[in-house]
């Protein structure tokens, strides 16, 4: 019955042309026999190169065995073991440089369509209610999570299924971290998001919105009650390149770009309040996950011409695959090896546009990657009405400035041990803020590692 | 219900004074911290200064004027509605020490901003001198209260119709003029971007160190976005985790006065459409 190896199944996606007019998901996903069909094509290789590349080791071969033989159910609670957010991760992991990437298809690019089987999964569940079922023996001990991204998320669920008593705290008016506020509705439907929180309330979770630990309740409150604390307060503070227009109209960081479209929904402004303006050209500094999505909202919001600046060139872009692709698709313009001097402006203090050098590719650097180098007298301007800047980010001050205790690597991570352990006893942390600009998976990753070791923190001192 | 409105009050010049139930925030707020409030979950994040906490009684005071589409929304709540977030409190309190003598600087709805620190200056043993504007006797806000609060009051209109007539720039020009000899060690101010300006070149020529409370356009209040970033001697500081207070002399004014109207197209149109849904009445 298995028809093994053979084409993988096309997802069906909205037309670029119809997708750049509104914020919807531009995958459909896949049909019930499309997912079969896909599934029916995996090997179940003996030495599972795609759970090894998978930064936690999922049960890829439970689940598409699962899905083959369309006991959807099956497959859902199989991926559900090992990733609470199964319909997240599925479509934003980097699949082709991890479970994907090793998959003996993906030579031809014809890996596995794994993340699509497990977004499909989540969905199918999400829409047939099915959820897991399990006991939890509670206990009487608390541990409080800073942070209500894909770290603190995992954290909280599965100290929960241990019985701890979790409180939440999370800084904006929404839960989500990053998948609420940075990634846009086309990529990850906000109604996915809200589905993840809302199983964080069935757990009994308890969600402490708009409190932010550093500025409306200390560090010391929390360590004097909770037993253990774990931060994943991620990396939300922006970058600026430190050239001079940066304080122009019309320029932004990425995360107020994104912020004003996705959390605040500036883009169906006159309606919801916040306002964003988009000029019809637009620069974005950067090429990777994140200026990808500012270049796709862009379009989205009216803009004529997109450019991504870049000082490399798009093979060493660090972007998912699938987002250099659809943001082609949609109209992007790369301008590659290049790298901005100074913002221009008018006399109104408004963006005019931007002075930029060209680069060459020298040797390469530490991260493996050709390190661009300047071309002398190379200058040109490029004409611009909005600029904005996608240089990653850094952990927030306010939470860190409150923490002096806390060992810190010179850009602001968190330094922890292979547990996870911060310096100070039974503080742990994960994700953006021990890692800089990583992924949603291995922050998840770090959650669920954490929950480990707070377990084991508290059972030994419960123990004495 | 979480944020009611507990009770409120208009005054002068399109300003409303409301008290908001919010317990947690009124008992840790201090002078020169602010609240971001959503109205509802379509609304914007808008900065508010608190001008008095209520520990005892969970409320905080706020007044604000009705500039746009958020605060003229705002301005039709009764007591008994209840607004859907109310966060803080945010923002550095302002420095307080016994300075000496201090001049307070106040216009229009900085005046409400003020207050608090005019009243905690003065609680710890500052000799404490006010100067107020508006554009006219009846937009004046909080008199009574500022009066009540320092040593010493004086009011400038524009148009003269009580007070000086003129700005509260030229009054603090006599003020320190006629302490020369026994010096000032001190001047706080909050107002238009443009009368604090005034007021910093002022105190600069007599080397008053003077702060500045700065209204940068805010969006989330934590330091994640960037919007509110502001110019501080050359390098960009963000006025909601950084400040709102600043050295007003090393403040880029000229800088903060731009970028507040970069959405002021939006803006307006956001008004109209509000005001064509339901009313321009205030
Ligand atoms: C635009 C964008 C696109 C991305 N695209 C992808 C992608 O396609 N695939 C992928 O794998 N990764 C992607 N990433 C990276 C990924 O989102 C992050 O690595 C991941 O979200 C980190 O998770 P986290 O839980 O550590 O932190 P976050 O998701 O950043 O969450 C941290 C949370 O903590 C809160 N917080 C911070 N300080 C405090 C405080 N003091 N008190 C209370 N709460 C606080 C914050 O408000 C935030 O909600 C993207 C990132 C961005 C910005
Ligand atoms: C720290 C701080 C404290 C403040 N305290 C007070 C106060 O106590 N009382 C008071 O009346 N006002 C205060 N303001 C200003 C107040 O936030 C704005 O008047 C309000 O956001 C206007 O909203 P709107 O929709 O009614 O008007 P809009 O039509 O949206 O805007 C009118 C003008 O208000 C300013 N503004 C708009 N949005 C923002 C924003 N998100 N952040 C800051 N400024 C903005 C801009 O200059 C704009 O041109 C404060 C601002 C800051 C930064
Ligand atoms: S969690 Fe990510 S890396 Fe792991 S199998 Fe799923 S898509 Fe692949
Ligand atoms: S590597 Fe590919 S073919 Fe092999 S088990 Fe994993 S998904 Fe199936
Ligand atoms: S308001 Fe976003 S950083 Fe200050």
């Amino acid at each position: 019955m298995i028809k093994i190896g053979g084409k993988r199944v096309g997802m069906k996606e909205l037309a670029p042309d119809q997708r750049i007019q509104n914020f919807d998901s531009v995958p459909c996903g896949y049909t019930e026999d499309e997912v079969v069909t896909e599934a029916r094509r995996c090997l179940q290789c003996l030495h599972f190169p795609c759970e090894l590349d998978c930064p936690i080791r999922m049960d890829i071969r439970g689940m598409i065995r699962a899905i083959a033989f369309r006991d959807f159910k099956e497959a859902f609670l199989i991926a559900k073991k090992d990733n609470p957010i199964p319909g997240i991760t599925g479509r934003v992991c980097p699949q082709e440089e991890q479970c994907e990437g090793v998959c003996p298809f993906s030579s031809r690019g014809e890996g596995v369509n794994i993340g699509k089987l497990e977004a499909f999964v989540a969905d199918w569940a999400l829409e047939n209610k099915i959820t897991e079922h399990f006991q939890i023996k509670e206990r009487p001990e608390k541990v409080g999570i800073v942070g209500s991204g894909p770290a603190g998320i995992s954290c909280a669920v599965d100290l929960r299924k241990r019985g701890y008593q979790v409180s939440m705290f999370e800084a904006l008016h929404l839960a989500g971290g990053v998948l609420q506020y940075g990634i846009p509705a086309f990529r990850l439907p906000k109604e996915i998001v809200d589905y993840e929180i809302s199983y964080l309330e069935e757990l009994r979770v308890e969600l402490n919105l708009n409190t932010i630990i550093g500025q409306n309740l200390s560090f010391d409150e929390l360590l004097e009650a909770y037993q253990a604390v774990f931060i994943g307060t991620g990396a939300g503070a922006p970058q600026f390149l430190n050239i001079d227009g940066e304080r122009l109209k019309g320029v932004y960081s990425a995360n107020e770009f994104l912020f004003r479209t996705n959390l605040m929904k500036a883009y169906l402004f006159p309606d919801y309040d916040t306002p964003i303006i988009c000029g019809r050209r637009v620069g974005v500094i950067g090429a990777g996950n994140v200026a990808m999505d500012v270049a796709r909202c862009a379009i989205r919001l009216g803009s004529q011409q997109v450019f991504i600046l870049y000082r490399r060139t798009r093979n060493e872009s660090p972007a998912r695959i699938e987002e250099i692709h659809h943001a082609l698709e949609e109209g992007v313009e790369f301008i590659e090896l290049v790298n901005p001097i100074r913002i221009l402006g008018d006399n109104q203090g408004w963006v005019t546009g931007v002075e930029l050098s060209r680069m060459k590719l020298g040797a390469p650097d530490k991260s493996g990657r050709p390190r661009p180098v300047k071309i002398e007298d190379s200058e040109f301007i490029i004409d611009l009405d909005t600029f904005v800047e996608a240089l990653g980010t850094r952990p927030n001050r306010l939470f860190l400035d409150n923490a002096p205790q806390l060992s810190v690597t010179e850009w602001g991570t968190i330094n922890v041990n292979d547990d996870l352990a911060t310096s100070i006893p039974g503080v742990y942390a994960g994700g953006d803020a021990t890692r800089g600009n990583a992924t949603v998976i291995l922050a998840l990753g770090d959650g669920r590692k954490a929950a480990e070791s707070i377990h084991r923190y508290i059972s030994r001192s419960v123990r004495g | 219900m979480a944020n009611r409105i507990a009770t409120k009050k208009q005054l002068g010049g399109n300003n409303f004074m409301i008290d908001i139930e919010t317990p947690s925030v009124a008992d840790r707020l201090k002078p020169g911290q602010f609240v971001m409030l959503m109205i509802d979950d379509k609304s914007e994040r808008i900065p508010m200064t608190v001008v008095e906490a209520d520990p005892n009684g969970g409320t905080i005071k706020i007044i604000f004027q009705v500039v746009g589409k958020s605060t003229l929304q705002l301005s039709r709540f009764e007591p008994g509605d209840s607004i859907m977030e109310c966060i803080g409190p945010l923002g550095r309190p302002t420095e307080i020490a016994r300075f000496g003598r201090v001049i307070c600087v106040s216009g229009g709805t900085g005046i409400a901003c003020l207050l608090p620190i005019v009243r905690i200056l003065n609680e710890v043993g500052n000799d404490v001198i006010s100067i107020i504007g508006a554009r006219t006797c009846s937009m004046l806000i909080l008199e009574n209260e500022i009066t009540s609060a320092c040593r010493e009051n004086y009011i400038a209109t524009d148009d003269g119709s009580k007070g000086k007539h003129g700005f509260v720039t030229d009054v603090l020009k006599d003020v320190i003029e006629r302490y020369q000899n026994s010096g000032i060690d001190r001047v706080f101010t909050i107002g238009p971007p443009a009368m604090m300006k005034a007021v910093a070149e002022i105190t600069k020529i007599c080397a008053i160190k003077t702060i500045a409370s700065l209204n940068a356009v805010m969006l989330d209040g934590t330091g994640m976005c960037g919007s509110c970033r502001v110019f501080v001697n050359g390098e960009m500081k963000l006025a909601c985790i950084d400040g709102p207070e600043f050295d007003a002399h090393q403040v880029n004014f000229d800088d903060l006065i731009s970028r507040l109207s970069m959405f002021q197209q939006k803006e307006t149109h956001a008004y109209q459409c509000f005001k064509e849904r339901k009313g321009s009445r205030i």
